[in-house]
């Protein structure tokens, strides 16, 4: 008990520390505005939306593992699906912060809304979430509403937060259960169908860019699926692992150890997707579409891919997940599932940055050279500070909705 | 004894592509089709292009509608710098129009693609789309805002698309992405764009490919004329001749 009241003090602690450094910088953000930003004209995008990808492909991945159980009957994994779902929506939640702050023109997001291009991906990946948001909500309400009738009347914060969520609801027969449980089959179906062309639809924003070569390829769409699931895979596995209230039993350690088998899976097909990508572009030797992956091997910024993806997202992963000993262990799963979820940060910083780092016509960048044309770029303190203030938004809303609404791991869902 | 010829008083190309202005002018805008043609072997790499442009726009630091891409050739001592001019292609299949989300850039009626600076919610996909790195965000920075005063010639109002602009923090053109327009409202007044009256070399042709008598489409049936990244599929409309 102790030791859990110790950990959830240090929990807060950091998310309060970096609530504070988030305040700082959207203060510096909405103020000043993209000057005390690094990206420039050459490397128009950055740490921004290299996160929002990474956010939003943990959304996806975390809601179609939810849907293995909702949609596909996977009972195995039927203790976490109700977390996975949330964790998705809080997931989407930072990824729909993270590229809204990324605009020159905030105000203006609406008019994605009233006058979309429906040529441009972009346009069709904003009208996929936010559609794939309204379903995430109501799909969650089904799958807490009776749960939510329930702790109603418990004492406190948390019961009035139920009897407001279940929206006046009372039902809380089987009968009414059963329904839930149908109409969530029908909202995940339809959710795994939107959560793909989403997560796809954002690969294909890259992929029909015929000016980057590197993102130019029909393996982006379905790499970035892949991505959301290795990454949603990984933080579904550290959190069971870690935060499920069964630790130490059987039936915990028993899951972590399927969860690891499917992560591990997963994980192996990613690295033969990159060794795909990258080799064949290498075999061609032509220049411009080379040149990307050089700078993510040998460039300044090596160590992105080779301790980053390399050894934290491949090497750590495969080699807990495989052995017996560490797969079994909920603390070693754990900790890989951990790796993969800070890898993931560098595939998506190497998926944004480099192919941008080589402009579009040889000798551009110094033709009139300026700080916004540089082909050089790291993320200044004020783009740090505002995606840990999105990262400690996201941590507290997590921890807040995991202490006060039914949506813990093994919470009792399933109908007799 | 050879005879000494008479030296013939020549055209002036300027002169002459003002007329050829008019005429297109006097044209419904959708038969227009505005186009450059630029000489390489008459650039001299002096930028003054470049200067004109930022003059007449008053595009801060780092936001180039146009410039010069320089480029040595061969090892010292044979060595030889070319010159490539660069605007806008404006491109008859614009990869820019295609990818922006709200349509607030778009090929206009006489070919030309613009910015609806009031439209644009600064994603900037665009940049990344252009084949030709045309395309510059506007930061809102200020070449001289380390001296004790911003100086007027960056406050002064713009009059690009034809709408008079004060660059303002938070306000358009600023959090916009900019780019090279063919100097379209100097064209409604009759004026060619600003880099071409300027170039020093004469190299910089601007008119009509619509029109067989203008100057750009006479250069281009005469000479050996190039596009940048043909294989895209992008169709510029800004030409090279070599
Ligand atoms: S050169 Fe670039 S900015 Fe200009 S029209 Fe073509 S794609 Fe668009
Ligand atoms: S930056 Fe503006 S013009 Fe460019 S794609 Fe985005 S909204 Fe369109």
């Amino acid at each position: 008990m102790n030791s859990k009241k110790g950990w959830s003090i240090v929990y807060w602690a950091v998310v309060v520390a970096l609530l504070a450094v988030g305040v700082v910088g959207w203060y510096w953000r909405l103020t000043v505005g993209h000057q005390m930003a690094n990206y420039g004209s050459i490397i128009p995008w950055g740490l921004w939306v290299a996160m929002y990808i990474y956010f939003i492909g943990l959304s996806a991945g975390a809601f179609l593992i939810s849907s293995l159980v909702y949609v596909f009957g996977v009972e195995r994994f039927r203790p976490m699906a109700r977390l996975s779902l949330f964790t998705a929506l809080v997931a989407l939640l930072m990824a729909l912060l993270q590229i809204w702050v990324d605009l020159g023109h905030m105000e203006r997001f609406y008019e994605v809304y009233t006058r979309p291009h429906f040529y441009s991906m972009m346009a069709w990946m904003v009208w996929l979430y936010t559609t794939y948001f309204v379903l995430l909500l109501v799909e969650m309400w089904f799958v807490t509403r009776r749960d939510l009738v329930r702790w109603s009347r418990k004492p406190g914060l948390s019961g009035t937060l139920s009897r407001i969520l279940a929206l006046g609801s009372k039902d809380e027969s089987d009968a009414s259960a059963r329904r839930d449980e149908q109409k969530v089959r029908v909202l995940g179906a339809l959710g795994v169908a939107l959560a793909i062309a989403f997560h796809g639809g954002v690969g294909a924003l890259f992929a029909v860019d015929k000016s980057r070569p590197m993102w130019h390829t029909g393996l982006y769409p379905l790499m970035f699926l892949l991505a959301a699931l290795v990454s949603g895979g990984g933080l579904l596995l550290a959190i069971y692992a870690f935060l499920a209230p069964d630790r130490g039993t059987e039936a915990h350690k028993s899951l972590v150890e399927s969860l690891s088998k499917l992560v591990l899976g997963l994980v192996l097909l990613y690295i033969l997707f990159t060794w795909a990508d990258f080799s064949i572009v290498w075999y061609g030797k032509i220049p411009a579409d080379v040149e990307p992956i050089k700078i993510i091997l040998f460039g300044k910024y090596w160590y992105v891919f080779w301790l980053g993806e390399v050894l934290l997202g491949m090497l750590v992963p495969v080699v807990l997940l495989s052995l017996k000993a560490t797969r079994q262990s909920p603390l070693w799963a754990g900790l890989a599932g951990a790796s993969i979820v800070v890898a993931f940060i560098a595939v998506r910083l190497n998926i944004v940055i480099p192919p941008l780092a080589v402009p579009e016509l040889q000798g551009l960048a110094d033709a009139a050279p300026a700080f916004r044309m540089s082909t050089n770029y790291l993320p200044s303190m004020m783009e740090w500070f505002v995606t840990l203030g999105i990262v400690g938004f996201g941590a507290a809303l997590y921890a807040l909705g995991y202490g006060l609404l039914p949506v813990r791991p093994n919470m009792s869902e399933k109908e007799v | 004894m050879p005879e000494i010829p008479v030296i013939q008083e020549r055209e002036d190309v300027i002169a002459r592509m003002m007329d050829d202005l008019q005429r297109a002018l006097k044209k419904p805008p959708s038969e227009r089709r505005w186009g450059m043609v630029i000489d390489l072997t008459k650039c001299t790499g002096c930028d003054s292009c470049t200067v004109a442009c930022k003059s007449e726009h008053k595009t801060p630091p780092g936001v180039n509608y146009n410039v010069v891409i320089k480029e040595e050739i061969g090892t010292y001592p044979n060595v030889r710098d070319v010159f490539l001019p660069r605007p806008c292609m404006q491109c008859e299949n614009p990869p820019c129009v295609d990818v922006c989300p709200v349509s607030a850039t778009y090929k206009n009626e006489e070919g030309i693609v613009v910015i609806d600076y009031d439209v644009c919610i600064g994603c900037r996909y665009c940049i990344t789309a252009c084949p030709y790195g045309a395309r510059s965000f506007d930061f809102g920075e200020w070449y001289t805002i380390d001296t004790p005063e911003v100086a007027p010639y960056e406050t002064a109002p713009t009059f690009e698309y034809s709408e008079e602009r004060v660059r303002e923090d938070g306000k358009s053109p600023i959090g916009n992405v900019r780019k090279c327009n063919f100097c379209i409202e100097r064209l409604h007044e009759g004026l060619l764009p600003a880099c071409i009256t300027t170039c020093v070399g004469r190299a910089r042709y601007f008119g009509d490919l619509n029109d067989p008598d203008s100057l750009v489409s006479e250069l281009l049936r005469q000479k050996h004329a190039f596009r940048l990244k043909e294989e895209l599929g992008t169709e510029p409309k800004v030409y090279y001749l070599t």
